[in-house]
């Protein structure tokens, strides 16, 4: 098992959801992240006073899946939360020791 | 030395308390002797008094007035009778009667006489109650436009600053600042022909002190203060005053909740809640005497040719520049927020949390403005009140696009707080010339005052660093500085005739000044001059005119009302930031201005009030600045 931690831009959630779930790929968790990488932020004047904006809004989606589908939802990520301008993101891929459904403590790839 | 000094201020306020309440009997006995004759009424002055200014009107059912009836003091107060052929009267319907003339007419004491009189005083008092409450809705604005340019972490606590200011300043405004505001308001200058357009009541105003010589109508050639009308007591029970107190006392609000947004974030409650008092007791309510309750700067017409005396019509200086200038003492006192200025000195932002409340809240305080400037005619039967709303509405909506423009150019982007401080500062400053100025004279000074106010606001973010969390020095103090002066420049002469007591005829190019003190021969006089006898008469009378008034279609422009609005600046700003720069001194012995460090960095909203605004989200605090 794999864990896919795709950071994009906010917009290109629904793009990358849609992408996932014709790959068959059942749940995924979401949540609103602030960072910076290579970029990093940028200056706005509030008021008069310059002010930098040093951690972006961005979303991460996590997504744990079975070895079979890492290249393909990679792919599909990549095809969609590509811009090409500074800013799109990361994708971080681990591997999953194990996994569990709380509601009928299936184990392993059958609990995704 | 603190705690005996807070037991002090204790005991003297109590004591005061229990005093001013015994002491109100006295003011009912005091009020018996000089209300038969009201001051600088002239009774004969019936006809031919300008249309524009509150005009003369019929006589009036003694209900309205101070009578048993209402509760009141039961002294005779009823309106001066009208020859019997006064025209105005003799063009209603009813039962005719032939004068000594041969000329059919209605008798001055017909009941339907009466009625039309009394449902004008009526149309009169529901248009200010009404337009007191739309002013009193302002709070509600204040509040969302203060809480939103600050941060989550004290949300609530800045909420119930604007809260509060409501219930506290109000008390302190009954206990003594409408009597120190209003107490003296029978003796202040008028015009010829003037009638108290909320009925003869407000002649109970009659009693204040002041320097120079006892006038014979009982005011003091220099009035300082008014004395009369503490807790509202039984002496001046009517219906009359109390609607002036409602109106007057929202306005105060006005004031007192500008200094809250300047020091926001960082002002210990407990010292802000003797500052509540202390605001609603005595800033506005002395300034405003001298102003409005016919003190010293309206007589500057009368004592020294400044034209009409300061000029300040729903008040840009009384009440915004006023409360602007406690916001520089209160600044000064209090220091910039931590975090607000680094090591280099120069400014960090510190960006709002809530900019669409920003904008509600703008939304209904321009709303509110509508209640602000038409209403102080203190009378709907004033048809001014159309051209004040319409000269609002364009001042503000001038400023708002002057204030978009100047963002674009100076900095890029049009900030959208720097877009409600610009329509804020067109509608302070439309405020004192509303009823004197044309559409143009109203554009133009509400354009500029949108340009004014972005170069302030840097001005006092980068040069003076007093730390102003909302733009209320710059909105209210400077921009209604400019209001107050625009008078004295774009006035084009069409409104307020005789006002300050200086009736100011024109004639072939030729000024003449005529002083009202109540005396028969300047009736006499004036009647003359304004009649149509083409040898002694012709003359026009002019209302205030500015330097420009030409331009804007005054037959001349008048110099001299601007040196009285000049005056009243100058007094406003010195006067207000001293004796508030006293208080905040004073009162940082009794409790602390500043709140504490560590309660400032978690925000004031636990530490000082209990309570989060807001529990159920997680508040970041990613605006704060790096505490240097």
């Amino acid at each position: 098992m794999k864990k896919i931690e795709a950071i994009i831009k906010p917009f290109k959630l629904e793009e990358v959801k849609v992408a996932l779930s014709e790959l068959q790929i059942e749940g995924m968790t979401v949540t609103e992240v602030r960072g910076f990488g290579r970029q990093k932020g940028h200056t706005e004047i509030y008021r008069g006073s310059e002010y930098s904006v040093d951690f972006l809004p961005k979303i991460k989606v996590e997504v744990v899946l079975p070895e079979s589908l890492l290249k393909d939802a990679i792919a599909a990520i990549v095809s969609v939360a590509k811009t090409g301008k500074i800013g799109d993101g990361k994708i971080f891929v681990s591997t999953i020791d194990d996994a569990i459904r709380i509601r009928t403590e299936e184990s392993g790839e059958k609990s995704l | 030395m603190t705690k005996l000094l807070r037991k002090i201020t204790g005991v003297a306020a109590a004591a005061c308390v229990i005093c001013m309440a015994f002491a109100g009997p006295a003011y009912a006995q005091n009020a018996a002797a000089p209300a038969g004759s009201p001051a600088a009424v002239s009774p004969a002055a019936a006809s031919p008094a300008p249309d524009a200014a509150a005009a003369p009107a019929p006589p009036q059912q003694p209900d309205s007035t101070a009578t048993a009836a209402n509760g009141g003091t039961g002294i005779d107060l009823t309106w001066p009778v009208p020859a019997a052929s006064d025209p105005k009267t003799s063009l209603t319907t009813g039962a005719p009667t032939i004068d000594d003339a041969g000329k059919t007419t209605i008798g001055a004491n017909s009941e339907l006489v009466k009625n039309v009189a009394h449902n004008k005083v009526s149309i009169n008092i529901v248009w200010t109650l009404v337009t007191g409450f739309l002013v009193m809705f302002m709070q509600a604005g204040f509040a969302l436009v203060e809480t939103g340019l600050c941060r989550a972490k004290s949300a609530a606590h800045v909420m119930a600053t604007n809260f509060m200011i409501y219930g506290l300043g109000m008390l302190g405004f009954w206990v003594c600042g409408f009597a120190f505001m209003f107490g003296n308001y029978a003796n202040g200058p008028v015009n010829i022909g003037w009638q108290p357009s909320l009925g003869q009541g407000l002649m109970l105003l009659n009693h204040g002190w002041g320097l120079g010589e006892l006038s014979s109508s009982g005011g003091y050639k220099y009035g300082l203060i008014g004395l009369k009308g503490f807790f509202l007591s039984p002496s001046v029970f009517d219906t009359a005053i109390f609607t002036l107190f409602l109106f007057e006392m929202v306005f105060m609000d006005t004031t007192a909740t500008i200094p809250t947004g300047c020091m926001a974030e960082r002002w210990d409650f407990r010292n802000f809640i003797i500052y509540g008092f202390w605001v609603g007791m005595f800033p506005y309510a002395i300034y405003g005497s001298w102003v409005w309750g016919g003190g010293w700067l309206a007589q500057s017409g009368v004592n020294w040719n400044f034209g009409h005396g300061a000029v300040d019509f729903a008040g840009s200086g009384v009440v915004h520049m006023c409360g602007g200038m406690i916001a520089i003492a209160g600044g000064l006192c209090i220091g910039p927020r931590l975090g607000k200025y680094g090591k280099d000195g120069k400014a960090r932002a510190i960006p709002g949390h809530d900019i669409p409340m920003v904008m509600l809240g703008t939304f209904i305080l321009a709303f509110g403005w509508f209640g602000f400037n038409p209403g102080s005619t203190l009378a709907g039967t004033d048809n001014r009140i159309a051209i004040i709303a319409v000269n609002t509405m364009l001042a503000g909506a001038a400023a708002s696009v002057g204030t978009l423009l100047t963002m674009y150019v100076v900095t890029g982007k049009p900030d959208p707080s720097m877009l409600c401080n610009g329509l804020l500062a067109g509608l302070v400053a439309i405020t004192a010339p509303c009823a004197f100025v044309n559409s143009a004279g109203a554009v133009l000074l509400g354009f500029i005052a949108g340009v004014i106010v972005v170069f302030s606001v840097f001005f006092f973010e980068r040069v003076a660093k007093i730390d102003d969390a909302v733009g209320a020095i710059s909105v209210h103090g400077i921009c209604g500085a400019w209001g107050v002066l625009s008078v004295g420049l774009f006035a084009n002469g069409s409104y307020g005739q005789g006002w300050g007591g200086v009736h100011k005829l024109f004639k072939d190019g030729q000024w003449m000044r005529i002083v009202n003190d109540g005396s028969k021969a300047v009736i006499d006089q004036y009647n003359t001059l304004i009649g149509t006898d083409p040898k002694t008469g012709g003359w026009t009378d002019i209302g205030v005119t500015g330097i420009f008034g030409k331009i804007f279609g005054a037959p001349e422009g008048d110099f001299s009302q601007f040196q009285a609005q000049l005056t009243d600046v100058c007094v406003c700003a010195v006067f207000v930031i001293l004796f508030s720069l006293a208080w905040f001194k004073i009162s940082n012995l009794i409790f602390p201005i500043r709140s504490k460090r560590e309660d400032e960095i978690a925000g004031l909203d636990v530490p000082e009030m209990g309570v989060e605004a807001y529990p159920d989200f997680q508040i970041t605090d990613k605006s704060s600045p790096a505490i240097e």
